[in-house]
């Protein structure tokens, strides 16, 4: 055990999909269901902390405030913790810290969103000082855009094909046809997805992650108490919420731009491989080590750029991987056993969090029809708009 | 918007800002502070960027993006272009002039800036700057 392991003590998630309710909701239900797969009480927790979206002005209308209010007013201290698409990574960083210094020995996580219908779009009003806004105002360059650039790049410089991307969605919609908290759960053929009409050349409809509802939460406490009340809990051992590093040199949402690498040159590691470069260093393994990983597939080609990121493999050798079905479950490393975001679509603050409940299931032996036999220690790794990194180790 | 580029001639000009003690290029301009963290100057000049570089990778719209984009109706695809730039070595996006399909860029190959409508109203017709590839003439 490491000076900065906390244990994950209860998981818990409420079904993705697009359910139109509060997102408060979703979050009870999966900090209910966590706590009671911990074995705790509500009035136990003494930390909780929430990953927050950003909607109508109110960040994720206070996110730990919130879940804590819906589940009882009980004087547990909150923060609300915002990293777009990374927030639930930021929220489970700032439960560690938390009981790492002493503050508290059991902390609840929770992430949960309610999502529009279609394209993610910025908030109204004349906002010209928003890159956020500006982005949609001046190109229309919605999220997909910027999904599409990578996978034309990759396509350019490795000779990627459509037929990889389409292979990425159907091994993901395999992975997740039995997973009881996935939103599509319907086996999905290469031909089908590459008959899905074009969204952003060359990114069909079937390869985009949609937009959903879903609610994850995890029960995390300190390894003391952990050994009081269990034998051989599953441990984070490592945090990563890194941000890039100047000249960030790949073009990132909702940037206009990348960074100039005129005066100084861009680092060794681009921004998105220093993301679980980080974790590993932290927990002291190597990629060699992972059994089992939980990347952000926000598009089929994605994920293959993951695949190179988190050190799998080397740079242009990850339809190699996918090919030789070393990434697919019964592989050498199965990449989104859960089924990923192809099977769940994006409800954002909730996503990292619900990668580690993904995790913990697979290295407890419970990931019933998508088990990776034998995992000891998995990753996850997500990134959110503005700069945001997240990757967290997962051992037992 | 003028702020983000001039119209030289016929030709747009991006305006950026360059570091006047580390030569950093930024684009949009930043006002303050340079974003080299081993700078941090606040001695920053505007410059006008290259109008050339070298295609990135590039995608299109097949379905109107949502407000505040300003979708024409009927909605026509359009492209969109990330190019490098080459003495500011940064990669800088734009929409590619009308009527310039997918099929018709290849990445590496280089591209021209242009000025074009971005949307009119009943007064204003608005200009943005786009990508095209070079050598097509004078119009988009």
């Amino acid at each position: 055990m490491k000076r900065q392991d906390v244990a994950v003590l209860g998981v818990g998630m409420h079904p993705w999909g697009k359910w139109g309710r509060n997102f408060v909701e979703y979050g009870v239900k999966a900090a209910q269901d966590a706590l009671k797969d911990a074995g705790l009480e509500w009035a136990d927790v003494q930390f909780v902390s929430g990953g927050e979206t950003i909607r109508n002005g109110y960040p994720g209308f206070i996110a730990g405030a919130a879940f804590a209010q819906a589940l009882g007013w009980t004087g547990a201290r909150v923060a609300s913790c915002y990293g777009a698409c990374a927030a639930g990574a930021q929220a489970i960083s700032a439960a560690r810290a938390q009981i790492l210094a002493g503050l508290c020995d059991v902390a609840l996580v929770v992430g949960a969103d309610t999502t529009p219908k279609g394209f993610f779009a910025p908030q109204a009003g004349e906002r010209g000082t928003d890159p956020d806004w500006l982005r949609f105002r001046l190109l229309g360059a919605t999220n997909p855009v910027y999904f599409a650039l990578y996978a034309r790049r990759r396509m350019a410089l490795y000779g990627a094909t459509d037929r990889d991307f389409a292979k990425v969605k159907a091994k993901n919609a395999r992975h997740g046809l039995g997973n009881p908290n996935a939103r599509y759960r319907k086996a999905v053929t290469e031909e089908e997805v590459l008959a899905s009409p074009m969204v952003s050349d060359p990114l069909r409809l079937l390869e985009i992650c949609a937009t959903s509802d879903g609610g994850a939460a995890l029960v995390l406490s300190s390894m003391e108490y952990a050994r009081r009340r269990t034998t051989k809990p599953v441990t984070i051992t490592a945090v990563s919420t890194v941000t890039p590093r100047y000249p960030s040199s790949i073009i990132e949402m909702p940037n206009f731009a990348t960074d100039s690498a005129a005066a100084v040159a861009p680092p060794d590691l681009s921004f998105r491989d220093s993301i679980a470069a980080a974790a590993y260093a932290e927990a002291g393994v190597g990629p060699g080590d992972v059994d089992v990983a939980e990347v952000y597939d926000l598009s089929s080609a994605l994920e293959l750029d993951w695949y190179e990121n988190i050190g799998l493999c080397r740079p242009g050798e990850a339809e190699r991987l996918l090919n030789d079905g070393v990434t697919a479950l019964g592989g050498r490393v199965p990449v989104n056993p859960s089924g990923g975001l192809a099977c769940f679509g994006e409800a954002i603050p909730a996503q990292a969090i619900a990668q580690v409940c993904e995790l913990t299931w697979q290295l407890r032996g419970q990931a019933t029809g998508r088990q990776v036999e034998g995992a000891k220690l998995g990753v996850s790794v997500n990134q959110g708009l503005f700069g945001h990194g997240s990757s967290v180790v997962a051992q037992r | 918007m003028a702020a983000w580029f001039d119209v030289d001639g016929e030709r747009p000009r991006l305006i950026g800002s360059r570091c006047r003690r580390c030569h950093s290029y930024f684009f949009p301009r930043e006002s303050f502070a340079c974003r080299n963290p081993r700078c941090q100057a606040t001695e920053l000049e505007d410059v006008p960027l290259s109008t050339t570089g070298t295609l990135w990778s590039f995608t299109d719209n097949h379905y109107a993006p949502p407000a505040p984009y300003v979708a024409p109706d009927p909605f026509q695809p359009y492209a969109i272009a990330a190019v490098e730039l080459a003495e500011e070595r940064m990669v800088v996006l734009g929409q590619v002039a009308p009527g310039i399909p997918t099929t018709a860029l290849e990445v590496g190959m280089r591209m021209d800036l242009v000025a074009d409508p971005l949307y009119a109203d009943d007064e204003h017709e608005y200009l943005v700057w786009k990508w095209r590839p070079a050598g097509r003439g004078d119009r988009p």
